[in-house]
């Protein structure tokens, strides 16, 4: 046995292990940094390994650097620039766009070993080898395309740069779908019996399946299909492994893939929905329309930042309902600097996180830990919900959705069954919002309509720095 | 390697996946999903694998080329990105005291 075929061998499974750890550690607060950084590690051992195999064994040209320095640089480059410049407000666009390109990365690496066979897939070719070589060689297309067009269609829904077309809510959709599956299963099985032309086909029908299959989900489901889509990637990964025969890729591939679906699991449960509806049942908005869009408001209280400074003053405890608002507005230190406030006046601020306030799980967690705001002071839904009837005040910045009653009184609401923040139990509920405008699934919130609700119209950051000098004024903060 | 010892790595690979992550907090969602986000531009491996071999095959050199420029756009990207996102939540602690 070659000494660089040890070495690869050695390099792999060190790789493999750091990975597993990696994954492991980002699921741990404390763990995180450092589990990402070796995870960042494990890959480019990774690469050590691999070029070093190939320097060992069969060498590696000139022409061949040249093309490894081109690609790495121009990709690292841009991924290194996107990611420092992108504002913490757009995470979520950002890791699907991320999501597609390695999606893409597997359909390129696919398509090319399809159109030009490399020498180790040409030599000893019997049957059962081959037929290995063309399915994992679809699978890696089919899996690879639909991550790519799935992925950017989420990411150009969550930027506001496509909407829902209303075609894509009727039954036609799924019509419209199922053509395209059984058309790339006909590809698929004419690729298999020799037909190579039929790989253009594969591309183009799983590549609008993708586009199909995306397009119709919105609302506080684009972070499920993100995460599902990220699962996808990794079949796509571990899909290419088997056409370039590499142990390494398909058991990480395999666990990024295991590890995206629990992922998934998880994001569901903490909405109330199943995969399957967020699959299958259509955005939010579009039913709400139908159900209980028409919904006019009767009983708006809308008030001054100087009577909310009042009564926040009166308060003992005050709970904090961030959402995408928030973050929107980039108020998150503004909104630190009026709880500091608060605080020193003895009053206890809490900070109640909906798992999917903001546009993706832990959104919120992220910005306000941007603020400084201390770990302590989040409350996950279940924790601080029974609080709310012993609480004076309620703020509400920039959510909507997430505090809406009816998702538990109105089995008609399109909301209904997705857990709340019971904010309406609380003395006085506070709404900052620009104005009457819907939430994300663009359903009325009966919330506005309470007796115990005031609106205070302008934007989060405007707001909150009013708030500050009122209460400045009050002498609030100020020993 | 045989395709069947491939199946058993793919097996053993995806079990490993489904027992990693138990419970994660909520706050941890976002990153670890662009971080195993990042780790599934591994296929960056099979990009150079295609560019070593492509023995001066212009377009297939072109191909790998740029399906390495993807996956390494995907991976240093979704590195940077989650150290960004997790730096926010390790500055806590120290200013907790």
């Amino acid at each position: 046995m070659n000494l660089s075929v040890i070495i690869k061998f050695v390099i792999d499974l060190l790789a493999v292990l750091l990975l597993a750890l990696g994954i492991k550690g980002l699921s741990k607060v404390k763990s995180a940094r450092d589990a990402n950084r070796l995870a960042a590690f494990a890959m480019s051992l990774s690469v050590v390994g691999l070029l070093s195999y190939y320097l060992g064994t069969s060498g590696i040209a000139i022409q061949s650097w040249i093309w490894i320095i081109i690609g790495s640089i121009i990709g690292s480059l841009f991924g290194a620039i996107l990611a420092k410049k992108v504002p913490m407000t757009s995470m979520p666009e950002t890791v699907a766009l991320f999501n597609g390109c390695g999606g893409m990365s597997s359909l390129l690496v696919a398509l090319g070993v399809a159109i030009f066979p490399i020498s180790n897939s040409v030599e000893n070719l019997d049957f059962f080898k081959s037929l290995i070589n063309e399915v994992s060689i679809s699978v890696s297309i089919f899996v690879g395309a639909i991550t790519f067009t799935g992925s950017i269609v989420a990411m150009a829904k969550l930027q506001g740069w496509l909407s829902t077309p209303g075609w894509t809510q009727s039954k036609v959709r799924h019509f419209v779908n199922i053509v395209f599956a059984v058309a790339s299963l006909i590809a698929f099985f004419d690729l298999i019996n020799g037909n190579t032309s039929s790989i253009w086909l594969l591309v183009i029908v799983s590549s609008l399946l993708g586009i199909g299959v995306t397009l119709p989900i919105g609302g506080a489901d684009m972070p499920v299909v993100i995460s599902l889509l990220n699962s996808y990637s990794g079949i796509a990964a571990a899909a290419a492994g088997f056409v370039v025969d590499s142990q390494l890729l398909i058991v990480a591939g395999a666990m990024v893939g295991a590890a995206g679906l629990i992922l998934t699991q998880v994001m569901c449960k903490g909405m109330n929905r199943s995969l399957v509806s967020v699959l299958f049942g259509g955005s939010l908005s579009a039913q709400s329309t139908a159900s209980s869009g028409s919904g006019e408001y009767t009983n708006i209280t809308s008030c001054s930042v100087e009577e909310c400074a009042l009564t926040l003053e009166a308060a003992n405890k005050v709970i904090i309902v961030p959402g995408y608002g928030l973050a929107v507005a980039q108020a998150q230190h503004t909104l630190r600097e009026v709880t500091k406030k608060l605080e020193q006046n003895g009053i206890e601020v809490v900070y109640a996180i909906h798992p999917v306030a903001g546009r993706m799980p832990g959104h919120m967690n992220v910005l306000l830990a941007e603020a400084d705001v201390p770990y302590e002071q989040l409350k996950e839904m279940d924790v601080v919900n029974p609080d709310f009837p012993a609480t004076d005040v309620v703020l509400v910045l920039g959510a909507n959705d997430v505090v809406n009653p009816q998702a538990k009184n109105d089995s008609s609401s399109p909301l209904y069954g997705m857990p709340v923040l019971d904010v309406q139990e609380a003395r006085t509920v506070f709404v900052i919002k620009r104005g009457m405008s819907a939430g994300y699934s663009g359903i009325k919130n009966d919330l506005f309509d309470l007796p115990n609700t005031s609106m205070v119209f302008g934007d989060a950051k405007k707001v909150l720095n009013d708030l500050i000098g009122e209460l400045k004024d009050l002498g609030v903060g100020e020993k | 390697m045989s395709f069947i010892s491939l199946l058993w790595v793919l097996l053993l690979g995806s079990l490993l996946g489904l027992e990693l992550i138990g419970k994660v907090p909520p706050t941890l969602h976002t990153p670890l999903m662009s971080g195993a986000n990042a780790i599934s531009g591994i296929t960056m491996l099979a990009a150079l694998t295609l560019i070593v071999k492509a023995e001066g095959n212009v377009p297939l050199l072109i191909i790998g080329s740029v399906s390495l420029g993807f996956a390494l756009f995907n991976v240093v990207g979704g590195f940077f990105v989650t150290d960004r996102m997790l730096a926010m939540f390790s500055r806590k602690p120290s200013n907790k005291k």
